[in-house]
């Protein structure tokens, strides 16, 4: 039997067995943003720890910074607290930080792969569950917690238990109209939100080899939603090309003996699975959510399911998502009226994304009720769309072109929604309360399916736009 | 660094929080994870749920007159409990509320792992056993209720339940050695060592 690209980094990062039965695991690359990271600093000066590898770990700030402007201090006291942590942190323990000056800031998974940090067959944790979104590499990358932050930052390991792996094979072909987006949210509206607890997710089949790495990135950042520790897809060709002249990449001989390394730790063909699922792309419709977790999902031309639908586990949640979105079962969920239309986050927040969506956005104009928000997922994406002139598109429809950061996705910055306003979203979590109003409702759909419903407003079906 | 500090048996008054899926920004909403420690905290748990647009009662659990107790506190769930984000300010904030260990039917990865690192055990039962213990708290309050972690069992007012906890995670509490820091440093040599095997660690120069 084989080995999967999870068995071989596992065996080449282990340090030990720890009597646990964990391993002990080096973690090649360690990204920190401000939220999770200044109690870890707290610590290590508590605790006097120093760092055996800091140039192993990258700083950004996205959750907390203001979109509309890069005006210092913040508005926001606590916001300019946790900026001046993280800079006096990263002074102090001598860590690079890209904040904006460095014209390198941005949500920190789409800023990992973009530099050319996030490498195949290397470990990567940040205190940040979207942390899978590297997998797409063929990394292993895990979120932790702000204690596990810690012990990266004093140790450059973490304590872990290995997961088992599930391959999800999607194969076939997608329609139009149906993205990434879709292919994750189908796989966990199929898998369900707890499907994936203990596992790790290997992505493959013929609709995830032809996918470019934007593409696997949303795959795989939202692994986490299905319950996986983390997921990923094997390096190929598609990986290779995305990462050559990368800043941080190694050059010409050095390169070429990376490409053969990243190679080698691919899943071999005969690979041992704990568990293979096949998906059919044909049936992948536009999905959006319409309750109060990702797995409480359907196609864009289904209607809101009925309560015997569910299983008694999930009865209880169902009910409750009717009554939080204050949606009726059998209702359909195309011309559902929106309030807010949010383009970003580390979903889809990159420039194959603001580009889908700026295709749709050239069809029509925001509708007046509507406010409409797009925001880079990083400086560079920025600077490559207005290259493009995708923010004159977005502009002349009716949208607001903001500065880079989470922004709505979370709303721990000033972009948050007000009372019960429902949000049409191309982020990965609708939570209650998740955008910033306790009471704010979030429908998750795909960047083009947001463009669509800010034009409609209404949640509408972009193929029947794109027509 | 912090003496090793076994956890073997944890024991206070129940909350019972019921429902599935509880994500952890219902168990703290991000707008109050703006700071920059986790003191104060405590106060913020589950505020969405137990908190109106006005400030008024939801009349939560967290509020309800029969599990006002003071002192420490057992939380008891149902399946799938903190998934969502993997801030630590989650476990955090119920730790600062006052509860030293969950018993439930499941919990989400992440959740479970940074509980573990504040040596606060999430053990899990049946779900039957769950929802007896879950009526029996509701009914009467008012004893403590014991979690075993070297038994593996929790006991409510002379009712014992059999509960698991993963292999690695019940050694981890009861060595002490919860907090990993310590067991990671003391492979400073070996980490090194396994840093110097891999090739993109030099940048692949040779
Ligand atoms: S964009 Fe959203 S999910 Fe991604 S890192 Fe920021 S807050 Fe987290």
């Amino acid at each position: 039997m084989g080995q999967s690209l999870l068995d071989k980094v596992w065996a080449a990062h282990t340090v030990r067995e720890l009597p646990t039965g964990q391993t002990q695991l080096f973690i090649g690359l360690h990204l920190i943003h401000e939220v999770t990271s200044p109690q870890a600093f707290q610590m290590m000066r508590e605790q006097g720890l120093k760092m055996p590898f800091p140039d192993r770990t990258i700083a950004t700030v996205d959750h907390i910074v203001p979109t509309d402007t890069a005006a210092r201090p913040f508005a926001d006291a606590q916001a300019e607290g946790m900026m001046s942590a993280i800079e006096r942190n990263c002074r102090e323990f001598g860590i690079r930080f890209l904040d904006r000056a460095s014209g390198h800031q941005g949500i920190v998974h789409v800023i990992g792969p973009e530099l050319g940090l996030t490498q195949p067959g290397i470990t990567i944790a940040c205190g940040d569950s979207h942390t899978s979104t590297h997998g797409a590499f063929g990394a292993v990358a895990f979120g932790i917690g702000t204690s596990q932050v810690r012990d990266v930052l004093a140790t450059q390991c973490l304590a872990i238990q290995r997961p088992k792996v599930r391959r999800i094979s999607v194969d076939g072909a997608l329609a139009s109209g149906v993205y990434a987006k879709d292919v994750t949210l189908h796989i966990i509206r199929t898998l369900g939100v707890k499907g994936g607890v203990g596992l790790a997710y290997e992505y493959g089949g013929t609709v995830l080899d032809r996918m470019t790495m934007e593409e696997r990135m949303t795959v795989c950042n939202m692994s986490i939603e299905g319950g996986a520790r983390c997921g990923y897809v094997n390096p190929d060709e598609t990986t290779v090309a995305y990462l050559r002249g990368r800043d941080f990449v190694a050059k010409d001989a050095a390169f070429d003996r990376a490409v053969a390394w990243w190679k080698s730790m691919a899943s071999d063909r005969d690979a041992a699975y704990h568990e293979v699922v096949h998906i059919d792309a044909a049936a992948i419709a536009p999905t959006v959510t319409w309750g109060i977790n990702p797995g409480q999902a359907l196609g864009v031309d289904e209607k809101i399911p009925a309560p015997e639908s569910f299983s008694v586990d999930d009865r209880e949640v169902a009910e409750d998502a009717y009554a939080y979105m204050d949606f009726k079962p059998g209702t359909p969920i195309k011309g559902t009226r929106i309030d807010v239309a949010f383009i970003g986050s580390c979903t889809n927040g990159r420039l194959s994304d603001l580009r889908e969506a700026a295709k749709v956005a050239k069809l029509g104009k925001v509708k007046p009720h509507v406010k409409a928000l797009v925001v880079p997922g990083s400086q560079a994406v920025a600077r490559a769309a207005e290259a493009e002139g995708l923010h004159e598109i977005f502009k002349a429809a009716g949208f607001e072109w903001r500065l880079p950061g989470c922004s709505m996705c979370l709303a721990m910055n000033p972009d948050k929604l007000v009372g019960r306003q429902v949000c049409a979203s191309s982020s990965n979590r609708n939570f209650k309360g998740r955008q910033g109003s306790p009471s704010g409702r979030t429908l998750l759909m795909s960047p083009a399916m947001v463009a669509a419903a800010a034009i409609e407003g209404a949640v509408a079906d972009v193929r029947e736009m794109l027509k | 660094m912090s003496t090793l500090i076994p956890i073997t048996k944890v024991a206070g008054r129940p909350i019972p929080l019921r429902g599935n899926d509880i994500d952890t920004d219902r168990i703290i909403p991000a707008r109050y994870m703006k700071a920059i420690t986790f003191d104060g905290m405590g106060q913020f748990a589950f505020h969405d749920a137990r908190f109106d647009a006005d400030g008024e009662s939801r009349g939560h659990v967290l509020d309800d007159p029969r599990f006002q107790a003071k002192g420490p506190r057992i939380a008891i769930v149902n399946k799938n409990f903190g998934c969502g984000s993997s801030r630590e300010h989650a476990p955090q904030a119920l730790l600062r509320w006052g509860i030293r260990a969950i018993v439930g039917e499941s919990f989400a990865d992440i959740f479970f792992g940074n509980c573990v690192a504040l040596g606060m055990p999430c053990v899990t039962g049946s779900a039957a056993d769950i929802a007896a213990l879950m009526a029996a708290v509701e009914a009467d309050s008012a004893h403590d209720l014991i979690i075993d972690v070297a038994a593996m069992t929790a006991t409510y007012n002379g009712t014992t339940y059999k509960v698991s906890l993963p292999d690695g995670a019940r050694k981890q509490l009861l060595d002490g050695t919860w907090d990993a820091t310590r067991t990671l440093l003391d492979a400073a040599e070996q980490t090194r060592a396994t840093a110097a095997r891999l090739p993109y660690v030099g940048g692949f120069k040779s």
